[in-house]
């Protein structure tokens, strides 16, 4: 926490070694190139072991122009569609006779899951703050309770949400709950080693400041623990998300990602190119809402050595 | 506060602002006693004194500034600092502190860093802005208000802990070992800074340090201390003239001084003994006591 390293010597300033933009364009470039051999390897299993290639979007019958020379089961246009059957896919109606389009309609159901996804991420993050704040203040409170907050996230969600939807009824506020479940146990854990990741010497000056419990948790702890509560809530970013659409679809919401996700899932014989767009929206609102939590970072860390990184 | 301090012998003119009563210190783990730090600790330092505690790793040095700081509980014996216990010292703010490293907050500016004790005292936004700025002056770093720790070399954020520290204004300055981490030539510079700034500021100095040279070349006063247990065995008084400048480090009578300091811990044992114990007790006490 503190800039200890006193290497002396020079009494001239130095710069930080490397400009943030060019780290920040190296991790662009990057992502390209996964999301490129992502690309390539899919289409290659299907070059060397799928079903033959037609025109895309042609019915069956169409013209082949490609005969791979394998036929490999989990190769099929069923289980491993083209990619750019996935993205024509988009563009069509999302239903028989519906007015928009799959984007479109992907697009409101994930702003809905996110609407429930923030207010859970909310709550979740609050009570890791609050608890991490209690533990490390009261270390009989710690002793007694964190092994009961860390059993909490050994139940499968999967069994929890049904019986919280049980408890408090179908609806948003059961999804809101769920993700809260999700995503307070990171911060938690984070917080409690990140209020504590303080300098003893700085403690120490603060005592010899008098200052106040409070004062040393505003001005020393907290700042100091904000490398962590970052690290903590790009992990409750996507883990807010699973917990809403799980939610969705145990509580029977009618909107959201976890509607669509189990409504394609039912129909994934007749075009198993929606279930896939789905999942890429529900990634895509994952990298979304992360990258918000990261600009964010990137922002209130800034003057920090450590912000140009992860 | 004069511009000039003078060079007070014990128990001479005012009332001292550190008087330390048999003062002892043993640190104990699980109820029973482990190790001695400090025993029978006699001393008084008068007000605008520069006294430097020297003495090999492991003889109490860095516990005693701690007891006088009230960081650190004494067993035994009484600690007055400005005729108050030090508690109650501490609770008035008449303490600055300053480490071997700097302990400045990465997240804050520089001048944000001197600016801190002053929030914590509830002084107001403009005066704690026009103090910071005074005291960046003081330490000639008046263009580095805005910038942030890590763009500043080691010599430099020493010199904003120094500012931090004398930003209220406090009776008494307490430093431990300082300049340890820095290099002989930035350590000589920080050497005639501190001077300057002792000068100019008339505060009360009590310095810790395993440097003879350093120890001779800044105090008024110079106690050696023995290790196991921690004891005062000798106090040189340095009557260097001052201002002190690069000619006093190759004067005659500095020599005279560096070897009478270094004969006071050689008699004390000092120059062989390296109690092991009481530095790994003081090392755990530093970085978990006040936890």
């Amino acid at each position: 926490m503190t800039s200890a390293t006193a290497t002396g010597g020079s009494f001239g300033r130095l710069e930080p070694a490397v400009p943030a933009t060019r780290g920040r364009r190296r991790s662009i470039v990057t992502f390209v190139a996964v999301v490129a051999i992502v690309l390539f390897v899919w289409e290659g299993v299907k070059f060397l072991g799928g079903v033959p290639w037609r025109e895309p979007g042609a019915l069956p019958g169409s013209p082949v122009l490609w005969n791979p020379p394998f036929r490999w089961a989990f190769a099929s246009d069923l289980k491993l569609p083209h990619v750019w059957n996935i993205a024509l896919a988009l563009g069509q109606p999302w239903q028989r006779g519906a007015d928009i389009n799959l984007a479109q309609y992907l697009f409101g159901a994930a702003i809905y899951t996110w609407r429930e996804a923030v207010i859970g991420f909310a709550f979740g993050a609050l009570l890791g703050l609050l608890l991490a704040t209690i533990f490390v203040h009261v270390r009989l409170l710690e002793r007694a309770l964190v092994p009961y907050v860390i059993a909490s996230q050994t139940i499968p969600i999967i069994a929890l949400a049904p019986m919280i939807v049980f408890a408090i009824g179908q609806g948003v506020l059961a999804v809101v709950i769920i993700a809260t479940y999700l995503t307070f146990f990171p911060v938690t854990i984070a917080m409690i080693r990140g209020l504590r990741s303080v300098d003893p010497r700085a403690l120490e000056l603060m005592r010899s400041y008098a200052a106040s419990t409070a004062e040393i948790y505003w001005k020393v702890r907290l700042p100091a623990s904000l490398p962590y509560l970052f690290t903590a809530l790009k992990i409750s970013a996507t883990a807010s998300i699973v917990g809403a659409i799980i939610g969705e679809d145990t509580g029977a919401i009618q909107a959201g990602l976890g509607r669509v996700i189990s409504t394609f899932n039912q129909y994934y014989a007749t075009g198993p190119e929606k279930l896939w767009t789905a999942i890429l929206a529900a990634a895509l609102l994952g990298i979304a809402f992360f990258s918000v939590i990261r600009a964010a970072e990137i922002l209130v860390l800034r003057g920090r050595p450590e912000a140009a990184a992860g | 506060m004069s511009i000039t301090p003078p060079q007070v012998a014990v128990g001479e003119s005012a009332a001292p602002v550190v008087r330390l009563a048999a003062v002892d210190k043993v640190f104990s783990r699980g109820g029973q006693p482990t190790t001695t730090a400090l025993e029978g600790i006699d001393l008084e330092i008068a007000r605008g004194e520069f006294v430097s505690l020297i003495g090999p790793s492991g003889c109490g040095k860095s516990t005693l500034l701690r007891v006088i700081g009230d960081l650190v509980p004494p067993t035994r014996g009484d600690v007055i600092v400005n005729g108050k216990p030090a508690e109650r010292a501490r609770r008035d703010r008449d303490y600055g502190m300053v480490f071997q490293a700097p302990v400045l907050f990465e997240w804050r500016t520089v001048e944000d860093n001197v600016k801190l004790p002053l929030e914590i005292l509830g002084r107001g936004a403009s005066e704690r802005a026009a103090r910071a700025a005074e005291m960046l002056q003081l330490v000639e770093l008046g263009e580095f208000a805005k910038h942030y720790p890590y763009q500043l070399s080691g010599g430099m954020q020493q010199r904003v802990a120094i500012a931090r520290a004398l930003s209220f204004e406090p009776a008494i300055l307490l430093m431990d070992e300082p300049f340890g981490a820095l290099d002989e030539m930035t350590r000589e510079r920080m050497n005639s800074e501190v001077l300057r700034i002792w000068e100019r500021t008339g505060t009360t100095i009590v310095f810790v340090t395993h440097s003879i040279p350093e120890a001779v070349f800044l105090s008024s006063r110079v106690v050696v201390m023995s290790a196991r247990p921690g004891r005062i065995t000798d106090i040189v008084t340095i009557d260097l003239p001052r201002p002190r400048t690069e000619e006093t480090r190759e004067s005659r009578r500095y020599f005279e001084l560096v070897t009478a300091v270094r004969e006071g811990l050689r008699a004390g044992g000092g120059l062989e003994a390296d109690d092991a114990t009481v530095a790994s007790a003081e090392r755990t006490l530093a970085e978990g006591g006040v936890r």
